[in-house]
């Protein structure tokens, strides 16, 4: 079995951890941001402004672009620590706080106190 | 009896996806629990490794399934609004369930909390259970000489099916006060 073989460095887990920290981060942040802003809500109606997806409205440009977040940090991520053995508590940590950060962001009430008043 | 397309589409979104991402997370939370030397031979490792990978893949790939389903098929029918705009609308809301909850003060916190919050937070379940799964796949059997890994495998894996569980309970819940159907 595997055990003739030398372990794998850890890189590639801690950038993968950290990717999806970001992704929920970028989320969070455009979901409060569409709801402090009406033009940046406009802008992430994809569905109007490029057919992707009828009818969704803001949260058509949310997802989409957290998951192209998501994507491109894990690409970059990967490319850096690939070969790497890093202090993964420390990355694991980071990842935590910015998974937190997605999960306050995109809680109702929290965002709605972004709401335009009036 | 007979069913709609919609009610085909929430039914596969919720029962069909949902339900097997809900389901692999007990496999494969289990099976992650359990990887410890100590606790494993060889032989064991090599028995267990397929199944932990089945999962947590099955986690990640429903767990994409379920977001994009519900978001870009289901969500349109919750929201639409009728032809001219709901101001100038005085019929009934059957049809139009986001209108419909809002309507009364009963029902508008299912939409202005419920499927406010179930709407976003469903998203980060698909990225996390996709670096979980991909560790898995990525160290396989190696994962055992790991053990730095296991906890943080555990907690998105737990966090994954913590924002599912929190996606399906309120649209159970929202499709029952107001159904896409």
């Amino acid at each position: 079995m595997s055990e003739q073989m030398p372990t794998k460095p850890n890189g590639p887990a801690a950038a993968a951890f950290l990717a999806a920290g970001a992704g929920a981060l970028a989320l969070g942040l455009l979901t409060t941001l569409a709801e402090a802003s009406t033009a940046v809500a406009d802008a992430l109606k994809f569905d109007k402004l490029y057919g992707l997806g009828s009818g969704v409205g803001p949260l058509s440009g949310k997802s989409i672009l957290a998951s192209v977040a998501f994507v491109i940090a894990w690409i970059v991520f990967f490319a850096v620590w690939r070969g790497k053995e890093v202090d993964f508590q420390k990355f694991f940590i980071a990842a935590l706080v910015l998974v937190a950060l997605g999960f306050l962001l995109t809680f109702p009430t929290f965002f709605l106190l972004f709401e335009p008043k009036g | 009896m007979e069913f709609s397309d919609r009610e085909l589409w929430t039914v596969l979104h919720g029962m069909g996806f949902g339900a097997v991402f809900l389901l692999a997370f007990g496999g494969g939370l289990a099976g992650l629990w359990s990887l410890r030397e100590r606790l494993l031979t060889e032989e064991g490792l090599r028995e267990r490794m397929p199944r932990i990978t089945l999962g947590t893949t099955a986690m990640a790939v429903f767990g994409w399934l379920t977001v994009i389903s519900g978001t870009f098929i289901v969500y349109p029918w919750y929201r639409v609004e009728p032809a001219g705009g709901i101001a100038n609308y005085s019929g009934p809301l059957e049809g139009y369930p986001k209108f419909l909850l809002l309507s009364s003060e009963s029902t508008a916190q299912w939409h202005e909390f419920g499927m406010e919050w179930k709407e976003h937070v469903a998203w980060l379940a698909p990225f996390l259970a996709t670096a979980v799964a991909f560790v898995v796949v990525y160290y396989g059997p190696q994962l055992i000489r790991r053990p730095e890994l296991r906890w943080p495998l555990m907690i998105f894996f737990g966090l994954a099916f913590a924002a599912a569980a929190v996606a399906g309970l309120f649209g159970a819940f929202i499709t029952k006060a107001a159904p896409v159907a």
